[in-house]
């Protein structure tokens, strides 16, 4: 069979040494820092007060928005305060801090939904907005409004993305390898939810171990396929999937939706298994540790976990950290310090050393069209960086700038070590400013 | 809070290890094989005139970046690259200063008075021949033949001259290997092709502007090239074409970041350097060509813009 992919891309270290490693539960930690916006979407307001006790499960962050999703406590314990805290990306948000108590308690009434037979569309997407589930491959967009799409919009493909192509990362090889059937049993309830007897696997035909285990299980699994990728980054963006899976290409400026398609993260669909298999909302998740600490693998983590925290776990640092990141190397946030809290939203923690963070030096760009051969979305970051420079914002209109994927793949080979997804982002801004302006 | 600062940079965290700096020394080393197959050609003269080409650039480089207040950038390559390409496109008869001068206007005037690095519109080095030529003409013409240094014309000439004649023309194999009168770097296509291969391999140089640059002179040559003698391989072997289609034409800055764009780039090059050959006053046309095809780049890069993915008539 032919592998599958698209135009563009390139092929940075895999650095996946923990691709094998099994996952390993961190113990709950003795506070958890829990952000009030882990989603695309509204922030949630607090259902709790300083000084109350929470249980595990319990929702303490509401919003009535359409597109949003509730938060859940992840521990047991007392509500120490409520605050603005830093989050990974650089952000302040509101947060619930909870001092774990150690009994584990469960809130009341969490029980098995009833069987995936028994259950309609509505009320499967219903039990996953109440259980808070997002996107779990860094986007964050609530899966409720996912799987309730307009009325206009008819769903006839489901992609499951278990591409997982930045760098490191490999919680999601890991959940197929040991827990695919929680994945398998999410499918079958994304499947039932829009409709669909259908839905296929992307995933790169590198990952050692999950695809033999896909293939063992695909076997008695009527209507699900796997589509193997080639393993370039990068393949796991949406678009960049759907475009391999179907030969199809989402308009630019309008959703997948609109060509029928549905993508979820293969950790969403398996948080949808366990929620199915328990009752019991989002609050944990597997995050991929990597890079210079003692126990690099798959951890599976309360949500809230800080980053500090996780470090500490695993035993610590083996080097000076000099870049720690929230995320994959290529898209992930550094951090400015380690207080950070663990969300819904992040699959990795990955500590950075001399040997890869190094201060190089820019020099003027060299015109060498490196970035415009690697753009998945075919535009040019060498002109839209020039453009930023002036300021042009009709010029970054017609060079496309918000068809930008942020993938930084153009950063990446840059051999003047210019910063180009930074420069795509700020052309973003001006454009979408420039817009509401005109709006307004 | 740890003592050591974390470093915060935007995304990636990740880079390639590939920097400006290794490709201009990359490129150099590619040139390297045509490099010493003209001292073994031409001798230390021809030495003598890369390494006095690449003293002046550096040193040029360094005075006007001292002068302007920039910061000084000498150890990234390019100037030697520049000063390299110079004295490469010199003949082995030319007065010794000439490479200094040629070295001197392509980094003072044709790169840093532009803005330096990534800004001039002109290949310098190619720039600095031209002028050469139009300033020195005869000094700029004194070839000579290989090993015994005698006064020479070059294969292109001798054809340009006259009714072709097989006894005085060369033999193609002479041709390839470098056995022939020429500018230094020029001669031998078979060291010029093992550095672009080279440079292909190591993905430092697109293959669609080479490929296409030859492909045009060796199909048009072909067609109205005199059967046997002013043939296409002759094209292909004789003059200028090799260096300028993997070293000149490919100069980064210069030529349109587009894939399109650079098909259409080479073909031009081949195209113009045909003109010249077949029809023009001068014997080769390559520089001239490539410096024509330099102006016309960003105009090219402009009408070749790459269609953006998803742009389709949108659906409702």
């Amino acid at each position: 069979m032919r592998l599958r992919t698209f135009r563009g891309g390139i092929y940075p270290p895999a650095m996946k040494g923990t691709s094998q490693r099994p996952i390993v539960d961190l113990p709950a930690p003795a506070h958890v820092v829990i952000p009030m916006q882990q989603h695309v979407g509204t922030t949630c307001s607090p259902l709790v007060k300083v000084g109350d006790t929470v249980k595990i499960g319990q929702k303490i962050g509401q919003c009535t928005t359409f597109i949003s999703a509730p938060i859940h406590a992840s521990i047991s314990g007392k509500v120490k305060s409520i605050g603005a805290v830093d989050v990974a990306n650089g952000n302040k948000v509101l947060a619930i801090t909870i001092e774990n108590d150690f009994q584990n308690t469960l809130v009341e009434g969490i029980a098995p939904p009833p069987p995936l037979e028994e259950l309609s569309p509505a009320e499967i997407a219903e039990l996953v907005r109440e259980a808070g589930i997002v996107g779990m491959g860094g986007a964050g967009f609530p899966t409720s409004v996912k799987l309730t799409p307009p009325a206009d919009v008819k769903i006839d493909m489901i992609i499951i993305n278990a591409v997982e192509c930045e760098p490191y990362l490999t919680c999601d090889q890991m959940i197929i390898i040991e827990e695919v059937n929680y994945m398998i049993s999410g499918i079958r309830a994304i499947m039932k939810a829009l409709g669909l007897d259908h839905a296929c696997i992307g995933i790169k035909i590198n990952m050692e171990g999950a695809i033999d285990r896909l293939h063992e299980i695909i076997l008695e699994e009527k209507g699900i396929d796997i589509v193997p990728l080639v393993p370039k980054y990068p393949q796991g963006e949406e678009r960049q999937l759907i475009y391999a899976v179907t030969g199809k290409e989402v308009p630019s400026g309008a959703l997948p939706q609109d060509i029928g398609i549905a993508v979820f993260n293969a950790a969403t669909a398996w948080s949808i298994g366990h929620l199915l298999a328990d009752g019991l909302p989002l609050t944990e998740r597997v995050i991929t540790v990597g890079g210079a600490v003692k126990e690099e693998g798959n951890y599976r983590i309360k949500v809230g976990t800080t980053v500090d925290q996780v470090i500490e776990m695993v035993g610590g640092y083996t080097d000076t950290p000099k870049s720690i990141i929230v995320g994959g190397p290529m898209t992930g946030f550094g951090l400015y310090h380690t207080n950070i809290p663990l969300t819904k939203q992040n699959n990795g923690v990955i500590v950075l050393t001399e040997e890869h963070v190094k201060e190089e030096e820019m020099t003027e760009c060299i015109h060498c069209g490196q970035c415009v051969q690697v753009c998945p979305a075919r535009i040019m970051p060498n002109r839209i960086a020039k453009l930023v420079k002036k300021a042009d914002v009709d010029g970054l209109e017609k060079f496309n700038v918000l068809d930008c994927r942020d993938c930084a793949a153009c950063a990446y080979v840059c051999p003047a070590k210019i910063p180009l997804l930074h420069y795509m982002k700020i052309g973003k801004n001006y454009v979408n400013e420039e817009r509401a302006k005109n709006r307004a | 809070m740890e003592e050591n600062k974390l470093i915060v940079l935007s995304a990636p965290h990740f880079k390639s290890p590939l920097t400006t700096k290794k490709i201009m020394f990359t490129v150099i080393l590619a040139l390297i094989p045509a490099a010493a197959a003209s001292v073994v050609f031409f001798g230390i003269k021809a030495l003598l005139h890369i390494l006095i080409s690449v003293v002046a650039a550096v040193a040029t480089e360094f005075v006007v970046q001292k002068l302007l207040k920039k910061k000084i950038n000498i150890t990234d390559g390019s100037a030697i690259l520049t000063g390299l390409l110079m004295g490469m496109n010199l003949p082995a008869g030319a007065p010794l200063w000439i490479g200094a001068v040629g070295s001197i206007f392509a980094i003072a005037v044709v790169k840093e008075a532009f803005g330096g690095l990534g800004q001039n519109f002109m290949n310098p080095a190619l720039a600095a021949r031209a002028m050469l030529l139009a300033a020195w003409p005869s000094q700029m013409v004194s070839w000579v033949t290989p090993i015994d240094a005698i006064a020479t014309a070059t294969p292109l000439a001798i054809a340009k001259a006259g009714v072709p004649d097989t006894a005085t023309l060369p033999l193609l194999w002479d041709m390839f290997i470098g056995f022939v009168g020429g500018s230094l770097g020029e001669t031998s296509a078979l060291a010029l092709m093992i550095g672009g291969i080279y440079l292909i391999y190591k993905e430092i140089i697109d293959y669609r502007i080479p490929l296409s640059f030859l492909g045009t002179v060796f199909v048009l040559a072909t067609i109205f090239g005199v059967d046997g003698i002013n043939s296409g391989l002759f094209h292909l072997l004789g003059g200028g074409v090799m260096l300028g289609a993997i070293f000149m034409a490919t100069d980064y800055v210069t030529s349109p970041s587009t894939a399109k764009g650079r098909w259409i780039y080479g073909i031009g090059c081949g195209l113009i350097t045909i003109l010249i050959r077949f029809w023009g006053g001068y014997p080769e046309g390559v520089s001239f060509a490539i410096l024509l095809m330099n102006i016309c780049a960003p105009l090219i890069e402009n009408y070749t813009l790459p269609t953006k993915f998803g742009k389709v008539a949108k659906v409702k």
